[in-house]
């Protein structure tokens, strides 16, 4: 390893990237772009329902509970069904996402004590935010009875499940979004960066030039991982400064375990991108291969689904994935302080990917020679 | 006579405003029936030229009649009857053979009961019918070629459009793609073949001569060609270094032109010259002057004011190479197997210091890999490459230090300023502090590269490229030059500026492998060797591989036809021998 040969390649690779307009651009658009719309659009809270309103009792106590229902900040748009024909093709057209429908005789039943039954028509299409809003419907109806039993002068329930959510008390749905997005926008740049680097030089014949030159496969390696880390670092770095300061979310434990365990990442990260590149001949291969790499890398690392649901051999394969290493910890520093030994009990294996795709791909490097 | 096919008057073509424009001023004709030749050096114009006549680009100024119809309104109608090759031809290189030509065809809106005819004729006219169903991307350069213009003619066209079609092409290949392009113009075809080879320039039945958008002329090429008639002369018989001659030669004044031709020199007297003094040339006590037939070429450099000197500034400031052991760069029986094809076998060949060393052969015949292997861009299956004493294997990286290597695409950082470059190149040599600074500005100083040095690299002029990369691969001071067909579509002003140069470093003990396609660049290399089919068929110097060649048919072979006539003779041959 010569200190003059790989700085010359570190400043060559840093100049390529950001003397070139659209290489800057596709450096800091998508990251811009994938915050901005990952952030207000991956909510996994269910808003703005449109719930259809079948009243057949028309009582003052039906009213009551539809206007209930309506006063909800989760049913925006309430309109009434005029008869038991119309159920069906309100959900059918996706016009009303769920159907209250107060039984005759409801009024009367609350009004004698009996009990009084009202039925919710869910659209399972969407399984998952059905179940919310059935959620929510319980919520509204549990209100409901205690109220009309603290009228009547009853006792109410007797057990209360009081809840309390830890380190998100209120449920900010940005709390999560935004620190998985820190791992996941870091990822894609150490991608860009890296994957597309090797497999460009190859098209326009440089990587030749290089290859004939004094440099040995791992100066020419480290030339390639340097400045990615160093570009991957700048961006994880604004990511995160965006995180707090832009979307308020807290930080509560330390910046330098962070700092520590998002460099390593990258480090995986690049590993990765690296290896993907040394396989590819053209640009158009690189950009494939990274595709097939992200998309599976983002669902095994339980962002959007948790990992224990899924299969054995997908859950084993998911060790192979550095974000499902680095989410829980970017997690875990940011919002429940994290300390560092047991951040890096959780990191540990990143160092091991990235050591074995450098590694790899170093190897792959020398593939035309042979 | 029938009326010509394409008709310019005033024909002018302005891309941005301030700068210069791309064509100035053309008025010309191409006639049916014959092969016009659209010739000049980079830059000339001559794409733009041919754009303007397929309705791609609309003219700034003047007029333009092809097929007697108007390009910029009915460019739909002019498609439907020409045919165009451009540059790089869109074959579907993942497509087969067959599978192209069925595409173009529907493309092109051929009748499907014309469908089996056509392919027929036009296989057997490429003499591809053997390769119908290999894909376009195997193809060796010249068949690539030949596919192509069996597109550019499924629906046999009036006119017909070639751009630079013999680019990266070998002598056989391109001397096929001639046949045909004669035989079509014998049908009655007009064609339109640009190049910046001045050799095919003499072969066109009419030429447009371009420089920097403007006609110089237009004629027969044997009119321009005696323009230079009894100016053009041979130094024959020289005792001592050719180099030495030619070098002296292009500094007497009244002489514009030189170039080697194996063991001969060549030179072209300005008008009114009074003649050339043997004795300044010190050309050896045997020397003759005789005077030769002009070309096409001499007339050429005398048409753009002659050619640059004979110094090397690059080479004057290098300090002399030590003598070093006897053989610098050797090939010990390299052999190369991909699974179970032979690329090359057996070969095995010795370049002494300060000598140039040319490897030449039809396209797939093994030469690119002989020479990736000599710089270590392959691995050997068998055999070994040395370098100065060094093997690329055993210490590759005390061996490569040793290497400059150029290849024909440059092989700069695009986007990187002509500085940047420079500073890279360094970089990884090991160069550093002031050694560093001084090889740059030498560098910069020797290539005239000091109003260029912020221009990212791929906005230079394809001059100024060149002698970027150049610059780059010896600013080191390297023992050896690799040169991969380094003047590949390069015009013969810039060509021969390049010579110099390697001409000089040669004087100074630097060793030379080049690879090349051309004949008159073949010319300059002491010894050649001779790759065909993964093995070497001849080595020897430009001259003695003409004598081998020569025979009844052939009294004074060109090497052009001695490197034709070397690799027939060996064809049959080997083939012969793979049967027994």
């Amino acid at each position: 390893m010569n200190g003059p040969r790989i700085r010359a390649l570190v400043i060559k690779e840093l100049l390529a990237v950001l003397r070139d307009r659209k290489s800057r651009m596709a450096l800091i658009l998508p990251p811009l772009l994938l915050l901005a719309v990952f952030s207000f659009a991956a909510t996994l809270e269910v808003k703005n329902v449109d719930l259809a309103v079948l009243d057949k009792d028309g009582g003052k106590d039906a009213v009551e509970l539809a206007q209930r229902f309506a006063g909800s900040p989760y049913f925006t748009r309430v309109f009434a069904l005029h008869a038991q024909a119309d159920v069906a093709p309100a959900l059918e057209s996706s016009r009303a996402m769920a159907v209250l429908v107060i039984d005759e005789g409801f009024s009367r039943g609350v009004a004698a004590g009996r009990q009084a039954t009202a039925q919710l028509i869910l659209d399972g299409r969407r399984s998952n935010a059905a179940q919310i809003v059935e959620g929510y419907s319980e919520l509204i109806v549990t209100r409901y009875n205690e109220d009309l039993a603290r009228l009547a002068g009853q006792p109410g329930a007797r057990t209360v499940l009081a809840a309390r959510n830890w380190f998100n008390p209120n449920l900010d749905y940005l709390w999560f979004t935004v620190p998985n997005l820190i791992g996941m926008l870091s990822m894609v740049v150490g991608l860009v960066v890296t994957s597309l680097s090797v497999a460009r030089e190859r098209e326009l014949g440089t990587f030749d030039q290089l290859l004939v030159s004094p440099l040995s496969p791992w100066e020419i390696l480290a030339g390639k991982t340097l400045p990615a880390m160093i570009l991957g670092c700048a961006e994880s770095v604004f990511i995160v400064a965006a995180a707090i300061l832009l979307f308020r979310v807290p930080c509560v434990g330390s910046l330098w375990t962070l700092a520590v365990c998002l460099a390593l990442y990258l480090f995986s990260v690049v590993g990765f991108g690296l290896f993907i590149s040394s396989l590819c001949n053209t640009q158009q291969q690189a950009i494939l291969g990274t595709f097939t790499f992200m998309i599976p890398a983002t669902l095994l690392s339980g962002f959007a689904t948790p990992l224990e649901t899924m299969p054995q051999v997908l859950q084993a394969a998911a060790y192979a994935n550095p974000m499902r290493h680095f989410l829980p910890v970017v997690r875990g520093v940011m919002l429940k302080g994290m300390p560092f030994d047991m951040a890096a009990e959780a990191v540990w294996p990143l160092a091991v990917i990235a050591v074995a795709t450098l590694a790899l791909a170093g190897w792959f490097f020398r593939r035309g020679l042979e | 006579m029938t009326p010509p096919l394409v008709v310019a008057t005033g024909l002018s073509m302005r891309f941005a405003r301030q700068d210069p424009p791309a064509l100035d001023g053309i008025t010309a004709d191409i006639p049916a029936g014959r092969v016009t030749g659209l010739v000049g050096p980079d830059g000339a114009g001559k794409t733009t030229f041919i754009r303007l006549l397929a309705g791609l680009l609309h003219p700034t100024q003047g007029g333009l009649t092809v097929l007697g119809l108007d390009p910029v309104t009915r460019a739909d109608a002019i498609h439907a009857r020409i045919g165009y090759m451009p540059q790089k031809f869109g074959l579907y290189e993942d497509l087969s053979v067959a599978e192209n030509l069925r595409l173009y065809a529907e493309v092109r809106g051929l009748p499907p009961d014309e469908e089996a005819e056509t392919f027929r004729r036009l296989l057997d006219f490429t003499g591809l019918e053997q390769f119908t169903g290999r894909l376009a991307g195997r193809l060796s350069g010249g068949m690539k070629q030949k596919l192509g213009l069996a597109c550019a003619m499924i629906r046999k066209p009036e006119l017909l459009l070639l751009d630079e079609p013999s680019v990266g092409v070998d002598p056989i290949s391109r001397r096929e793609l001639w046949r045909m392009v004669k035989a079509l113009a014998a049908q009655g075809i007009g064609v339109l073949w640009s190049t910046s080879y001045l050799d095919e320039a003499e072969a066109c039945d009419h030429v447009l001569l371009f420089a920097r958008g403007r006609m110089l002329f237009t004629g027969e090429p044997s009119e321009l060609t005696g323009r230079v008639r009894g100016r053009v002369f041979q130094v024959r018989g020289i005792g001592g270094g050719r180099r030495a001659v030619l070098r002296r030669g292009l500094e007497l004044r009244g002489v514009i032109d030189g170039v080697i031709q194996g063991r001969n020199v060549r030179f072209v007297l300005a008008d009114g010259s009074s003649g050339l003094d043997l004795q300044a040339l010190d050309a050896g006590p045997r020397a003759t002057l005789d005077p030769v037939a002009p070309r096409f070429e001499d007339a050429f450099l005398d048409i753009l004011g002659g050619g640059p000197g004979g110094v090397s500034v690059l080479a004057r400031n290098m300090a002399p190479k030590q003598p070093g052991p006897e053989a610098v760069v050797e090939a010990r029986g390299l052999t190369k197997r991909f699974g179970g094809f032979t690329a090359a076998s057996g070969i095995t060949f010795a370049i002494r210091q300060g000598e140039i060393f040319g490897l030449l052969g039809p396209n797939g015949a093994g030469k690119s890999t002989t020479f990736k292997m000599m710089c270590g861009l392959l691995r050997p299956s068998e055999g070994q490459a040395l370098v100065d004493g060094l093997s690329l294997a055993a210490c590759p990286g005390a061996a490569r230090a040793r290497i400059g290597y150029m290849s024909q695409k440059f092989s700069l950082y695009g986007t990187l300023s002509a500085r940047q470059n420079l500073e890279f190149f360094s970089g990884i040599y090991g160069l550093t502090g002031a050694r560093r600074r001084q090889a740059m500005q030498s560098m910069v100083d020797i290539f005239a590269l000091g109003p260029h040095l912020g221009e990212s690299a791929d906005t230079l002029p394809l001059g100024f490229k060149q002698r970027l990369a150049l610059a780059c691969a010896v600013m080191h001071e390297p023992a050896v030059l690799f040169l991969d067909e380094p003047t590949s579509g390069v015009d013969p002003i810039t060509r021969r500026e390049f010579w110099t140069h390697i001409n000089g470093m040669v004087e100074r003990g630097v060793t030379i492998m080049i690879t090349t396609h051309f004949m008159d660049e073949a010319e300059y290399c002491d010894r050649i060797a001779l790759v065909y089919r993964g093995r070497t068929i001849a080595i020897g110097s430009p001259d003695e591989l003409k004598d081998e060649a020569r025979g009844p048919g052939a009294p004074d072979p060109s090497l052009e036809e001695a490197f034709i006539a070397l690799v027939e003779r060996s064809g049959p041959e080997r083939d012969a021998r793979t049967a027994a």
